[in-house]
């Protein structure tokens, strides 16, 4: 089996090299993420054994595991539906609003997984392996021959964090208004927050800052400042790169850190050591509960 | 100075050929938009989340999917030549323009030619999200606090696109993105009038966001300019 194994590599390997001069075709079947050089053709093996339940067997997000929309038309059951990848439309990108995101984005997808929804993470199979499943997502979709995938946002480095600079954020969080959907504190409670649907007509939250959650696109500082300059396309989440200067944003994203009241951060530490920040942070402590559970919608 | 000459000749050749297609000397279409059945009720909007615009309107205005006027007439149909001309080489110079207004699109219909320039105002003292659901171009989805200026977009392939902002759900538009610029909005009283059309065969497509749309091939010979009608099935949904 093992010898097998290596004897097909090798041919392969040796195919690849006679072909890569000769087509093009063999680049479109390829991923590049970093060092890793992924292949279509073992991707499509990975995808019909772990991936085709849910995105189905064209990629167009209705395996068997998928449930039409509308089939709760009363209910309050969220429906998160598999992503579309006939589409190409994505969540988690470094990329502008309306673009496609990197062949990194989606790579970093893979290892994070999707939370809150039952996207899993993938961490279990190998680098090489997730490299491999990107070049089979990106044949499912003619976007990825016709179209480049967007310029990645620049991200200016982190400046000091300062209590002015959080009060500034939180100055933003009003007049963007955030909180329409967001909740004032955070809470995913706003008063649009209940209408929200999602590009397939299903319903979808605002993500809830005070629950102990992590994002659905990273859990970092760069991660939180690409979410809102990008938007989470495919959800009411719009880009706020037109409307925020760079500087400004890292203010938004001290302050955003805040409203997590449930995680440790330098931004919660410093927020609290004032008076209306330790105000502010007891008030969303007391009113809620870290599932979310108990918060008026 | 022979290529620039030849250049030149060039575009004077393009200028008049333009000019013969697009002058007024052609013939035309012009009718008009009716229903037939009963059309769903409109409902009034209730805009109570957001003050500023609720003030806006004395009287609740109401939603927009189906707009009729007296006499059975259809307005918000976009009526347009599918085929028999000639794509739009360039897109035109002048702009379209989306206003957000009192917690409402300003035009309902926005049709548009493939790369021309749209243009997005948020005329309001609040936030609006601009979202267009595109499936064959690209989705995208613009944040547009009040006092920020207008932003501009455009869609490369032609598209019949739903548009929402999110902050409000009852905020609903259509773009219509199309091959050339021989297009009209059907108004209140159903017409509508495709000028500067040179004799030919020609489809014309009408196309409503609730109803679907419907096909007529016209041959106009000459300067006439032929009247034409479309009737769409009301569905009390």
């Amino acid at each position: 089996m093992m010898r097998t194994r290596r004897l097909t590599k090798l041919v392969l390997g040796i195919a690849a090299c006679v072909a890569l001069p000769i087509t093009a075709s063999a680049q479109q079947g390829e991923s590049h993420i970093g060092k890793l050089t992924g292949h279509a053709d073992t991707g499509r093996q990975l995808y019909f054994r772990y991936c085709w339940g849910c995105h189905g067997f064209r990629g167009e997000g209705t395996g068997e595991n998928w449930i039409p929309t509308g089939s709760f038309p009363d209910s309050p059951y969220l429906n998160i539906q598999p992503r579309n990848f006939v589409a190409a439309v994505f969540k988690c990108r470094s990329t502008p609003t309306g673009t496609l995101p990197l062949q990194q984005d989606l790579y970093n997808t893979l290892v994070r997984g999707v939370v809150n929804s039952n996207m899993p993470s993938w961490i279990t199979l190998t680098s090489q392996n997730r490299a491999d499943l990107i070049a089979f997502i990106m044949t499912f979709s003619a976007r990825w021959k016709n179209d480049k995938p967007g310029d990645p946002i620049t991200v200016p480095p982190e400046p000091k964090l300062t209590i002015e600079g959080i009060k500034h954020g939180q100055e933003l969080y009003q007049k963007l208004e955030c909180w329409k959907c967001h909740g004032p504190l955070g809470f995913g409670n706003g008063p649009s927050a209940s209408t929200l649907t999602d590009s397939n007509d299903e319903p979808i939250r605002p993500f809830n800052f005070t629950a102990f959650s992590r994002f659905k696109c990273g859990s970092t500082n760069q991660d939180l400042y690409k979410i809102f300059m990008t938007g989470l396309d495919g959800t009411p989440m719009p880009s706020f790169a037109d409307v925020v200067k760079p500087e400004e944003a890292w203010d938004l994203v001290h302050f955003l850190r805040t409203l997590q009241v449930e995680l440790k951060s330098p931004e919660l530490t410093l927020w609290e050591s004032t008076k209306e920040g330790a105000q502010q942070v007891a008030a969303s402590r007391v009113s809620g509960t870290p599932t979310g559970s108990g918060v008026k919608q | 100075m022979v290529t620039k000459l030849g250049y030149a000749a060039g575009l004077a050749v393009l200028a008049a050929s333009t000019i013969a297609f697009a002058g007024p000397s052609g013939g035309g279409i012009s009718g008009k938009v009716t229903y037939e059945g009963t059309p769903a009720r409109q409902k009034p909007i209730d805009m109570s989340k957001e003050p500023g615009c609720a003030q806006q309107h004395p009287t609740p205005i109401t939603t927009e999917t189906v707009v009729v006027g007296p006499g059975n007439t259809l307005a918000n149909v976009v009526v347009y030549v599918s085929t028999g001309a000639p794509d739009d080489s360039t897109p035109p110079a002048q702009a379209v323009t989306i206003t957000q207004k009192g917690c409402q699109y300003l035009p309902h219909v926005v049709p548009m030619v493939v790369n021309q320039e749209l243009k997005v105002v948020n005329a309001d003292s609040n936030s609006h999200n601009i979202h267009p659901l595109a499936k064959i171009n690209n989705e995208w989805n613009k944040s547009q606090p009040p006092g920020t200026p207008p932003f501009s977009e455009k869609f490369s392939k032609p598209e019949f696109i739903a548009v929402k902002c999110n902050i409000h759900p009852w905020m609903h538009s259509s773009f219509a993105v199309l091959k050339n610029s021989h297009y009209a909005v059907s108004g209140g009283d159903g017409g509508f009038t495709l000028p500067n059309l040179p004799p030919g065969k020609y489809t014309v497509t009408a196309w409503h966001e609730a109803y679907g749309e419907q096909t007529q091939d016209v041959t106009i010979s000459g300067n006439e300019t032929k009247t034409i009608s479309f009737v769409f099935k009301a569905k009390p949904y």
